[in-house]
């Protein structure tokens, strides 16, 4: 009898009203340390920024999230299981109720959108073909580019590789979706496209959102909650609200775009006339 | 010795030292990188289309460079071989001269380098850029195994197309060299084709001919699907995968075929 039943997303957690719980992470590559004392917890149903300046060690949490990346120390918990402790067998299972939307979208750039979309559908179900072209086309019809089905990426614009990738990332209808840097170079039209969208997705199909950004403003308007990552620490955290008004010296510099602060313009160096006057 | 010379020469052997144990750990990990290939082989039978298409890939889109290579080297050869053979008046043993020549060696030697050039390097960019774009750390988050996905069906591909290909440019390089031979500078057919009937040996010659083109594919293979999985994700490193893959099969190959030979005619006092 084949399977054709969906994935279902993995048990509920202990404390299952968290989907996602870092609890001291520390991670780094041979002597450099990336994330040092990470301690977050994401609730169900909820959209959470993490934020931060380009290299603060942003998108490493949600590879340690997705079990790409074991924590040196620390405990990483999804939906109730310890993720760096599963086996390979265990940790695809788990994958299986994740969404991920990478940096770049990151579609399969050899076949079309709708097999893009169909990719994950056909791998982990038997579900008759009509079935998963119906899927697929509610998925494309969700982010608005049903009509895209037949082209291949390439034939697509950066923000519409996006939503098509964000469709590929909600195929199998996960508890969690993350999102590598949603907005990166997105026009300002699309930039709210996909803003809109991961909100209302969220509330619509009950997931939990995590997005890893650096756009403020878009974030601001659209989360439940913010952390800001600096120098692999957590810096601030708090409601939109909290953060509009927070007077934390990282966070004013963040929001307002400031060129210097807490993170110095200048990359450190030996002094400027040392280096002007070394060839005397 | 002076201090200098001392610190020259230990400078020379730390350099060395260096260097093997990169590649000793590079051959480490490319060894059980092959055996993970295997370990995910069923999974390209499972999947067979995706092993056909590769098939296609890596074979039918590299007929047209075996073909007409083939039939050039056997066209050449032919008139090389005329050339000392007409002097001992064995001209007519040019088709055993010929045959033997392509089916032992230039048929899998060389049809193996076209194939790491043509299909290898296609192989070795094709994945790497798959990783620079990370569409294989897609393929993991969706819960979906490249090595299963992706690297064992290329594998399998350029391992059944390799044969295959040099079948075919031996078969080429003979009635390149019937074209020449015969037609052209005027041999006997019949002395042509029975010398070579008579003196090419099934298990001798061809099959170890087989035997060889097989093993090569399987290290142009490995090579390409493995430089491709570990390139550095970047347009530079990409590049540096690609050549690197021509580069270590073409030498792998000639390596081989001398290890290969030693064995498979050592019965001639080697």
């Amino acid at each position: 009898m084949p399977d054709t039943r969906l994935p279902v997303a993995p048990a509920a957690s202990r404390c299952p009203d968290i989907a996602v719980e870092l609890d001291n992470v520390t991670f780094g590559y041979d002597a450099r340390t990336v994330l040092s004392g990470i301690t977050m917890s994401i609730p169900r149903g909820k959209v959470v920024a993490i934020m931060g300046g380009s290299g603060s060690g942003k998108t490493t949490i949600l590879r340690l999230i997705g079990g790409q990346l074991k924590p040196r120390s620390g405990r990483v918990i999804v939906a109730g299981q310890s993720v760096p402790d599963l086996d390979r067998e265990a940790l695809f299972e788990m994958r299986r109720g994740l969404g991920m939307l990478f940096q770049f979208g990151a579609l399969f750039t050899d076949m079309t959108v709708f097999e893009n979309i169909a990719f994950a559908l056909r791998e982990h179900t038997e579900l008759p073909e009509e079935i998963i072209r119906d899927l697929v086309l509610m998925k494309l019809q969700a982010v608005g580019l049903r009509g895209t089905a037949p082209l291949k990426p390439a034939a697509l614009s950066g923000g519409m590789a996006r939503r098509v990738a964000l469709a590929r990332a909600i195929a199998l209808d996960p508890m969690l979706v993350m999102y590598d840097e949603p907005f990166a170079g997105l026009d300002p039209i699309s930039l709210g496209v996909v803003g809109q969208l991961i909100r209302r997705l969220n509330d619509a199909l009950g997931i939990t959102s995590v997005v890893v950004t650096h756009d403020v403003y878009e974030s601001l308007k659209m989360v439940d909650y913010m952390y800001f990552v600096a120098e692999g620490r957590i810096v601030a955290q708090g409601t939109p609200a909290e953060i509009r008004a927070s007077d934390e010296a990282y966070v004013r510099q963040f929001v307002d775009g400031e060129a210097d602060g807490p993170v110095p313009f200048h990359d450190p160096a030996p002094a400027y006339a040392d280096d002007l006057f070394a060839h005397d | 010795m002076t201090s200098a010379a001392f610190l020259g020469l230990a400078h020379v052997l730390r350099r060395l030292g260096a260097g093997t144990l990169a590649f000793i750990t590079r051959l480490g990990f490319a060894t059980r990188f092959a055996l993970a290939v295997i370990r995910n082989s069923p999974a390209a039978v499972r999947r067979i289309h995706l092993t056909l298409r590769e098939l296609y890939f890596a074979g039918v889109l590299s007929l047209i460079i075996i073909l007409v290579s083939g039939l050039f080297v056997g066209m050449v050869l032919a008139l090389q071989g005329y050339d000392v053979l007409i002097r001992y008046g064995a001209d007519e043993s040019l088709g055993i001269l010929v045959a033997l020549s392509l089916v032992r060696e230039l048929g899998p030697v060389v049809a193996g380098l076209l194939f790491a050039s043509r299909a290898g390097s296609a192989i070795t960019a094709e994945i790497g850029l798959m990783k620079a774009t990370e569409q294989l750390s897609a393929m993991e988050m969706m819960a979906v195994d490249p090595m299963a996905r992706v690297v064992a069906p290329r594998f399998w591909g350029g391992l059944i197309a390799m044969p295959l290909l040099a079948a075919l440019f031996s078969t080429l390089g003979i009635f390149g060299a019937y074209l020449v031979g015969v037609k052209l500078i005027g041999i006997d057919a019949g002395a042509f084709w029975g010398n070579m009937q008579a003196g090419v040996d099934f298990r001798f010659d061809v099959l170890n001919g087989i035997i060889k083109s097989f093993v090569f594919g399987t290290a142009v293979s490995v090579i390409a699907v493995f430089e491709g999985y570990v390139a550095k994700p970047t347009a530079e490193g990409v590049s540096s995968a690609t050549t690197k893959t021509v580069v270590v099969s073409s030498l792998t190959i000639l390596a081989l075929d001398f290890v290969l030979t030693v064995f498979m005619f050592r019965g001639l006092g080697v």
